[in-house]
């Protein structure tokens, strides 16, 4: 039986590893080649990457900080900030990611999510949602709204439209990041994220909100998502990732445990 | 020398680093000649059947691959690498390289609750022993990504199963030749341990 997996997810900034609370304020908190590591020893499932750097020389950084994971990190390796063209994606996968993050650039180009599932596979292509709860209205029907660049900006996108067209066009796995939840350690948005899930037949990644073990539990069972993604309950040392895990196996989920 | 057949099917340089992690350096090549020569072979590949296939047998990857499971060495197929190892697929419906009788066939999906592909962990168990699964228990765990399964004629040629819609076969090996559906570069300790395994492996069975 498939497991639902523990993806931690690593911002990282100028090559360093960043936590933002609501998508302000982040500061630098480690390096990512080191807390990577710790990770997949400790039985991590999934890494993700966020790049949030600003500078220009951006994505050198990006790609010298996946080259040194990827030596030392034996699972899927997912990466994403900044994608803009198959060449970001295919430069990022000979970096070492396994699968390719598309956020903002999907949303102002559609046709990214297409070109990067021909060029590198379906399954290699993740379609990143931060997603705002509006309440139900004409123009988002759903309640939810995709939004970009960090949370700044209303696309006025409906988040389930999104999603499924996401699906439609070659996304492999879709993550849905509600900016509501986000840093706040509150637990995850599980309307949302039961609401995309059972809208689309490919995996779906909860983020945004995990503070407490049981907010894991929940996103997987009553969420009904598939994964899901902890930060800074893991970076700080609050939670230990096998300690996570062993508490979703002792709560009936489903989890890998040898490692 | 270790070759990983280069055929355009993917992200080569994970196994590389998985071999270089357990101490092995392998050669990336799209070369027949250096895959004839060498003293293992790994198949890997993600992707497509059809497309894979229509790769190898314009590089001429084909018959070097039929010519080194005839001297036998030994070779590890990796998902669609150990997908084209069968004589079918029916993704794209394509003849495929026949060194193993059988099918791959698609997840038919019939539980609405089940994602496609099937991507994550999931544990495997072991049918039968084999030098290369000599560490591996029942319930341990390895990543797959995978939209299609094969389904060898031969029951004998079936080490290791999965389960997802159904029960289905995630290891085979005849011969010279073994083949996972799942990613062993990808599957942490495990799968490491397995790789090193097929690098002290002999290419036979006993």
């Amino acid at each position: 039986m498939l497991s639902k997996r523990v993806i931690a997810c690593l911002d990282v900034r100028d090559g360093k590893l960043a936590k933002s609370i609501k998508f302000v304020n982040t500061k630098d908190i480690g390096d990512p080649v080191e807390k990577a590591r710790e990770y997949y020893l400790d039985g991590l499932d999934e890494l993700v990457f966020y790049d949030i750097t600003a500078s220009s020389d951006r994505r050198k950084i990006m790609l010298e900080v996946v080259e040194q994971v990827a030596q030392e990190v034996f699972i899927p390796l997912s990466v994403g900030g900044g994608v803009r063209d198959v060449q970001d994606a295919t430069d990022l996968r000979l970096a070492g990611a396994e699968k390719i993050n598309v956020n903002t650039a999907a949303v102002e180009r559609p046709e990214l999510i297409s070109e990067c599932a021909d060029a590198i596979g379906s399954q290699n292509v993740v379609l990143s949602m931060d997603i705002k709860r509006v309440g139900e209205n004409k123009v988002q029907p759903s309640g939810y709204e995709i939004v970009t660049h960090g949370g700044r900006t209303d696309t006025g996108l409906d988040a389930l439209t999104w999603a499924t067209d996401g699906e439609k066009s070659g996304a492999g796995e879709l993550v849905v990041n509600s900016i509501d939840a986000d840093g706040t350690l509150d637990g995850y948005e599980l309307t949302l994220t039961r609401m995309i899930s059972e809208a689309v037949r490919i995996p779906v990644i909860a983020s945004g909100g995990a503070g407490k073990p049981n907010h894991l539990r929940d996103v997987l069972t009553k969420g009904k998502a598939d994964a899901a993604l902890v930060a800074s309950m893991v970076h700080y040392g609050t939670y230990r990732v096998s300690e996570l895990k062993n508490y979703l196996h002792k709560e009936g989920i489903k989890v890998r445990r040898s490692w | 020398m270790t070759v990983i057949v280069d055929y355009d099917a993917g992200n080569l340089r994970s196994v590389q680093r998985a071999c270089s992690e357990i101490g092995v350096r392998a050669e990336i090549t799209s070369d027949p000649s250096r895959i004839r020569d060498a003293e293992r072979i790994i198949f890997p590949g993600v992707g497509q059947a059809s497309t894979a296939m229509r790769s190898i047998q314009n590089s001429g990857i084909d018959q070097a691959i039929l010519d080194a499971f005839g001297t036998g060495i030994p070779i590890l197929g990796i998902c669609i690498g150990l997908q084209i190892s069968l004589n079918r697929s029916e993704e794209g419906d394509v003849e495929t390289l026949g060194l193993i009788p059988g099918h791959v066939r698609r997840f038919r999906m019939q539980n609405s609750e089940l994602k496609v592909p099937h991507m994550g962990w999931n544990d495997v168990q072991v049918a039968k022993s084999h030098p290369i699964l000599d560490h591996v228990q029942t319930g341990d765990e390895f990543y797959f990504v995978h939209a299609y399964y094969p389904e060898p004629e031969n029951e004998a040629c079936v080490y290791a199963r999965a389960e997802y819609e159904s029960t289905f076969c995630c290891a085979l090996g005849l011969r010279n030749f073994f083949g996972t559906q799942f990613h062993p570069e990808k599957s942490g300790r495990v799968g490491l341990e397995l790789i090193r395994n097929f690098m002290s492996w002999d290419g036979t069975v006993a």
